[in-house]
């Protein structure tokens, strides 16, 4: 394949909250629940921050940081479940923050937790059969779980955005391949503020086999085996779910190391893969190779195979946060804050 | 505030979009076609162009808001301040992202992309700048700036309107 990752940005609000702190709320072990789902603390966005103005900050950081003039994105396509409008693309009040309108193609993509890297499938054609020079790819989320729920322990925000292009590659997408069924395990209907899941069923039918069978189908297809991969990179829903999966496939702990960062800022839905892969092209050199293997409730997995090139180690980092700091920085906030920031209590005349 | 009205300060509310006058340099935001620094004020006429603001500043002045404008009840207390551009003009703006009592006069600043307010649970969501306290990830290697200035959108919008959050 041609086209590849040219850039990116990250962006992950500044608020946290413990699993402590939300457990003493409901008379739960808020601490036991944290260590259960290995998530120490999750982001929580400011009552001014949604999906569009994430998407923004991630896009612009990704902008600067590869010098891309804006006016040359072809396509941007925003993945969300939490977009802000039912009808109205968040993707147009990005477009234009970044100075991309008016001659691009722009769409809202949803897909539970994997509509980010659906969007990454899209730009690699695109900018593959040559119709634009370069697509956006975002994954953006700022998801909530029902007040005491046990979503509400991992539920938090964050984005990233992929520029992917063929020129100035510092990451070739070599092959892409999903792996998609009708699975119910999460869902939220029309009108619904809270989404629904099938407790335990989202284990193993759903996030196990569709990460294993996608992981196996992409490594049966390039001829590739787990210690082919310096680095590795699961939807990860909570710190848990993607340790044990990593395992089955035969991946060690170094190998997941800097692709893991839910423990620390929480479940990011259709961000939480390519936030873990931004840590990774972070702390990567030239030729290191990566698996990434997203998943969306509903349910369905995009699995990449990515080589760094030459390019990365020239690429300027020095604009916009690296993702550690995100994952190890924060304002921690108790759960009255929490509430009042993420629209949970219930104002008069409402 | 209307659709039609805020739909036309998108350029400068999004993008900070100003207007640079060629004569004598002085930039301005909002954007203007005629330059008031020109001695002679004809002269600047056709002569200013589109200039897009950095969106890096200083605090100039600020007050701390205790008693919130409507729509802005859930963020108390916040700050607004009036923040110096590098380029020159003072933009109002939010300051976000901080205990307001880290606010100083002279704190150096960025801008950043926030929901302004919402029309009611309903309404349209409007979007644009405020500013964040600048840290050391803010420096834009060989000067770049983003998002580049869209000439076409600058031209087009209002002369002197209010563009502050």
């Amino acid at each position: 394949m041609e086209a590849g990752i040219v850039s990116y940005g990250a962006y992950v609000p500044r608020h946290r909250i413990t699993p402590t702190e939300i457990g003493k709320v409901w008379g739960v072990d808020g601490a036991g629940m944290g260590l259960g789902l290995n998530v120490h603390r999750k982001s929580v966005p400011a009552p001014d921050e949604d999906t569009i103005t994430i998407s923004t900050e991630a896009l612009r950081a990704a902008l600067i940081r590869g010098a891309i003039d804006p006016q040359e994105i072809g396509a941007l396509y925003i993945g969300s479940e939490s977009h802000p409008y039912a009808v109205k693309p968040s993707a147009t009040v990005v477009a234009q923050a970044v100075g991309a309108t008016p001659n691009l193609t722009a769409a809202d993509y949803e897909f539970a937790c994997k509509a980010g890297t659906a969007a990454i499938q899209t730009c690699l054609g695109l900018v593959g059969a040559k119709m634009v020079r370069y697509g956006v790819a975002i994954g953006t989320d700022t998801s909530q779980g029902a007040p005491g729920d046990a979503l509400e322990y991992s539920a938090s925000a964050g984005g990233a955005a992929l520029i992917i292009g063929r020129e100035r590659v510092i990451a070739r997408v070599e092959d892409t391949v999903s792996y998609t069924t009708d699975t119910p395990d999460f869902w939220r209907r029309e009108g619904q503020r809270y989404p629904s899941h099938s407790g335990r069923f989202t284990g193993e039918p759903a996030y196990f086999r569709h990460v294993t069978e996608c992981a196996n189908r992409m490594m049966e297809r390039v001829h590739s085996k787990a210690s082919d991969y310096q680095h590795v990179v699961f939807h990860q829903p909570n710190g848990k779910f993607p340790q044990r999966v990593g395992k089955q496939l035969g991946f060690s702990e170094a190998q997941m190391r800097h692709g893991l960062v839910t423990p620390y800022i929480g479940n990011t839905y259709s961000a939480a893969a390519l936030i873990g892969l931004a840590n990774v092209l972070d702390h990567a050199g030239p030729g290191e190779r990566i698996l990434m293997v997203g998943y969306g409730s509903g349910a369905g997995s995009d699995a990449f195979d990515i080589v760094t090139t030459e390019e990365i180690a020239t690429y300027d980092r020095s604009f916009g946060p690296p993702v550690e700091q995100y994952l190890h920085n924060g304002v921690e906030i108790p759960y009255a804050t929490y509430a009042k920031f993420r629209g949970k209590i219930t104002m008069g005349g409402e | 505030m209307t659709i039609a009205r805020f739909w036309r300060e998108t350029p400068q509310r999004y993008n900070l979009g100003g207007a640079k006058c060629t004569v004598c340099q002085t930039v301005y935001f909002p954007p203007r076609s005629v330059c008031p620094s020109c001695a002679q004020h004809r002269q600047s006429l056709g002569r200013l162009e589109p200039f897009h603001l950095s969106g890096e500043g200083e605090v100039v002045t600020f007050s701390v808001v205790h008693d919130a404008a409507e729509g802005f009840e859930m963020q108390v207390p916040y700050v607004l301040a009036i923040v110096r551009t590098k380029e020159g003009p003072q933009l109002t703006g939010q300051v976000v992202d901080v205990d307001p009592s880290e606010v100083k006069i002279g704190l150096r600043v960025r801008a950043t992309f926030r929901k302004l307010r919402e029309e009611g649970k309903a309404g349209v969501i409007h979007y644009g700048y405020k500013f964040t306290p600048a840290d050391e990830w803010d420096g834009r290697p060989d000067g770049r700036s983003t998002p580049a200035p869209v000439a076409s959108e600058v031209q087009s919008a209002p002369v002197g309107g209010s563009a502050s959050a």
